[in-house]
C-alpha cells in the first residue's frame, strides 16, 4: 500500500469521528429544538458553530490526506 | 503539498484588495447603511417612547378626571350631611326654645295664679276681718250695754294675755 | 412539479453537462491521445491558474489572457498570459527580459542561465529551473477577486445611494435585499458575539468579511467561472485568518492576556500547564479558520468533478444520468454550505473578538 493510500484510509477514519461528532451535536440540537421551540434560533446557532468546531478535527485530517496528494 | 502552500502572490493581492475593499466599504456602505439603520431604529424607539409617553399622559389625565369627581362626590356628601346636620339642630333648637318658652309662661301663669290666689286670699280675709268687725262691733255693741259683761270681758282678756 | 420547474431542471442539467465536458476537452490538450486523468483535471480546477479558462471551441480553448508578474533579481517582468499558448508542461519558453520563462503545472519557473529548456526529476518537479523571487501575476483568482469586489461595490454602494436618497430611511430597491443581510451580521453576529456595547468597532471588518466569503464562495460555483476556486484557495483564506488573528491580538485586553498567561482561579501548578496550551490555542484558532474554509470549499469542488470525471473515466453516456443527479444534488448542498461558510468565519471572527475584549467577571 502506498503512502498515499494510507493518507486516504486516515482522512476517513477522521471524517468517521467528525460524522460522529456532528451526529451526536445534531441530534441533541433537534432534541432541544424539540422540547423548546422557542430557542430555536438560538439552538441552531450554536449548533453550527459546534458543529464547525468538531469538522475542524476532520478536515486537519483531509489536509494531512492532501499533504500526500 | 502544494495545495496548501500559500502563495506570495495571491496573499499579496488578496491582503491589498481586501483592505481596498474594508476601506470603501466601510467609508461609503456600512457607514451610511448602519447609520440609517439605527438612525431608523432611533427613530422607531422615540416614537414608541413619546407614544407611551402620550399614554401615559391620557392615563393620567383619566386619573385627574376620577379624582376630581370623586372629589366633588365627597364634597357634596359633606354639603348634604352639614345640611342635614344643620336642620336636625335647627329642630332640635327649636324643640329646645319652645319647651323653654313654654316652661316660662307656665311658670309665669303659675305666678300670676299665685299672685291672684295671694290677692283673693287677702280681699278674702280683709272681707273675713270687716265682717268680722262688723259682727264683733254687733256683738261688742250689744255686749257693752251691760256692764257687767263689759268689765268680765276686759278680766278675761287680761287673763289671756300674760304679760310676757 | 410545474412544467417551469421542469424546464428549469433539464436546463441546469444540461448546463452542467456542458461545462463538465469542457473541463474534460481543456485537460486533453497537448495530446490527443492522452488518458483522461481525473486527478490531473480535478488539481488544476480547484489551484490558481495564469489566465482565466472559460470553456473549448472546436478542441480549441477559449479564455481570457492575464498579466503575469514577477520580480527576480533581474527586476520587475510583466507579460500576458497568453504568451504561453495554454500550454503548462514548461514546453512553451517565453524569454523576457534575458530570463526564459515557462509554465509548468500554473507555476511560473525561470530557467537557469544557459538552460535551453526544462528537464524534470522522477517527481515531476523541474531541476534546472527556479521560482522567480516574487511572483505577484494576476492570476485567474486575482482576476476574479476583482470581478467579485467590483460586484461587491456595485451592490452595497448603489444599496447605500438608496439610503441617502430617501427621507426617512426606508430601504427600497436593492437596499431592502441587502439591509436584512447587515443586519443579521448585526444582530446574529456581531452582538451576541462581542457583546452589545463594544460591536461597533467590528462591524465593517464583519460586514465586509461576511460579504467577501460568501460571494466568493457563490463565484466558485457558478460553471463559466469555475476557473476560479479563490476561497477554496489556501492563500486567501490564510490572509482572511492571518487578518482576523491581527485584530483579535491588537484588540486584547487585560483580561484576555491574562487567561493566556497566567489564568485566574486555578492553583499554580495548573496555570504553568494551561499556559503553553493557551498559547498554542492562540495560534491554533486562526489556523483551524483558515483550514475549516479552505477544505471545505475544495472539498466541495473536489466532489462535483470527481462526479463528472466519472464519465469520462467509465467512457459512457450511461453513467451521465447518475454523476449529474449526484453533482447536481452536491451543488445544491454547496450553495448551502457557501452561506453556512461565510457565517461560520464571520462569526467565529466575532466570537475571537468577543474573547479578546470581554471584561473580567470572576
Amino acid at each position: 500500500m502506498t503512502i498515499t493510500g494510507i493518507a486516504a484510509i486516515g482522512a476517513g477514519l477522521a471524517a468517521i469521528g467528525a460524522g460522529m461528532g456532528i451526529g451526536r451535536i445534531g441530534g441533541s440540537a433537534m432534541e432541544a429544538m424539540a422540547r423548546q421551540p422557542e430557542m430555536h434560533g438560538k439552538i441552531q446557532s450554536s449548533a453550527l458553530i459546534l458543529a464547525a468546531f468538531v469538522e475542524a478535527v476532520a478536515l486537519f485530517g483531509v489536509v494531512v490526506a492532501f499533504l500526500q496528494g | 503539498m502544494d495545495l496548501i502552500t500559500p502563495e506570495f502572490g495571491l496573499v499579496f493581492w488578496t491582503l491589498i484588495t481586501f483592505l481596498i475593499l474594508l476601506f470603501i466599504l466601510r467609508k461609503f456602505a456600512w457607514k451610511p447603511i448602519l447609520g440609517a439603520v439605527s438612525d431608523r431604529e432611533e427613530g422607531i424607539k422615540d416614537a414608541l417612547a413619546s407614544a407611551e409617553k402620550a399614554r401615559q399622559e391620557m392615563e393620567n389625565l383619566t386619573a385627574d378626571n376620577e379624582r376630581i369627581l370623586k372629589e366633588a362626590r365627597a364634597e357634596r356628601e359633606t354639603m348634604l350631611k352639614e345640611a342635614r346636620d344643620l336642620k336636625a339642630k335647627l329642630i332640635a333648637d327649636a324643640k329646645e326654645e319652645a319647651q323653654a318658652q313654654a316652661n316660662k309662661l307656665i311658670e309665669q301663669a303659675q305666678t300670676a295664679i299665685e299672685s291672684e290666689k295671694k290677692a283673693a286670699m287677702a280681699e278674702l280675709k280683709n272681707h273675713v276681718a270687716g265682717l268680722s268687725i262688723d259682727i264683733a262691733e254687733k256683738v261688742v255693741r250689744d255686749e257693752l250695754s251691760n256692764k257687767d259683761k263689759q268689765l268680765k270681758l276686759v278680766e278675761n282678756m287680761l287673763g289671756e294675755t300674760t304679760l310676757n | 412539479m410545474t412544467l417551469n420547474t421542469l424546464k428549469r431542471t433539464v436546463f441546469t442539467v444540461l448546463f452542467l453537462s456542458v461545462f463538465s465536458f469542457g473541463f474534460a476537452e481543456g485537460s486533453k490538450e497537448g495530446g490527443e491521445d492522452k488518458e483522461f486523468d481525473a486527478k490531473e483535471m480535478i488539481l488544476h480546477h480547484v489551484k490558481d491558474a495564469y489566465g482565466m479558462h472559460l470553456f473549448d471551441w472546436n478542441d480549441h480553448p477559449i479564455s481570457i489572457p492575464l498579466p503575469v508578474i514577477t520580480y527576480t533579481d533581474k527586476g520587475l517582468t510583466m507579460f500576458s498570459s497568453s504568451a504561453f499558448h495554454h500550454d503548462y508542461h514548461g514546453h512553451e519558453i517565453v524569454e523576457r527580459n534575458g530570463q526564459k520563462f515557462v509554465n509548468v503545472h500554473e507555476k511560473v519557473y525561470v530557467l537557469d542561465e544557459g538552460a535551453s529548456s526544462v528537464e524534470f526529476d522522477a517527481e515531476d518537479h523541474p531541476t534546472n529551473a527556479h521560482r522567480p523571487t516574487f511572483d505577484i501575476s494576476i492570476t485567474r483568482n486575482v482576476f476574479m477577486m476583482w470581478v467579485s469586489i467590483a460586484v461587491l461595490f456595485l451592490i452595497f454602494l448603489t444599496a447605500a445611494r438608496r439610503y441617502k436618497k430617501s427621507e426617512d430611511n426606508v430601504p427600497s430597491g436593492i437596499a431592502s435585499f441587502v439591509e436584512p443581510l447587515v443586519l443579521f451580521v448585526r444582530d446574529e453576529i456581531a452582538k451576541p458575539m462581542i457583546g452589545e456595547h463594544k460591536y461597533r468597532r467590528y462591524m465593517p471588518y464583519l460586514l465586509t468579511i461576511f460579504f467577501f466569503i460568501w460571494i466568493n464562495n457563490i463565484f466558485g460555483l457558478i460553471p463559466i467561472l469555475n476557473g476560479a476556486n479563490l476561497s477554496g484557495n489556501i492563500a486567501f483564506t490564510f490572509t482572511l485568518a492571518a487578518i482576523t488573528f491581527i485584530i483579535t491580538t491588537f484588540s486584547g485586553n487585560k483580561n484576555y492576556w491574562q487567561h493566556i498567561f497566567w489564568m485566574p482561579g486555578v492553583p499554580v501548578p495548573m496555570k504553568i500547564f494551561l499556559m503553553p496550551i493557551e498559547i498554542i490555542g492562540m495560534f491554533v484558532k486562526p489556523i483551524s479558520l483558515m483550514i475549516r474554509l479552505f477544505a471545505n470549499i475544495t472539498a466541495g469542488h473536489v466532489i462535483i468533478l470527481a462526479l463528472m470525471s466519472l464519465i469520462f473515466v467509465f467512457k459512457t453516456v450511461a453513467i451521465a444520468p447518475v454523476s449529474v443527479a449526484f453533482s447536481l444534488f452536491i451543488t445544491v448542498i454547496e450553495v448551502i454550505v457557501t452561506a453556512i461558510q461565510a457565517y461560520i468565519f464571520t462569526i467565529l471572527s466575532a466570537l475571537y473578538f468577543g474573547m479578546a475584549t470581554e471584561e473580567a467577571h470572576h
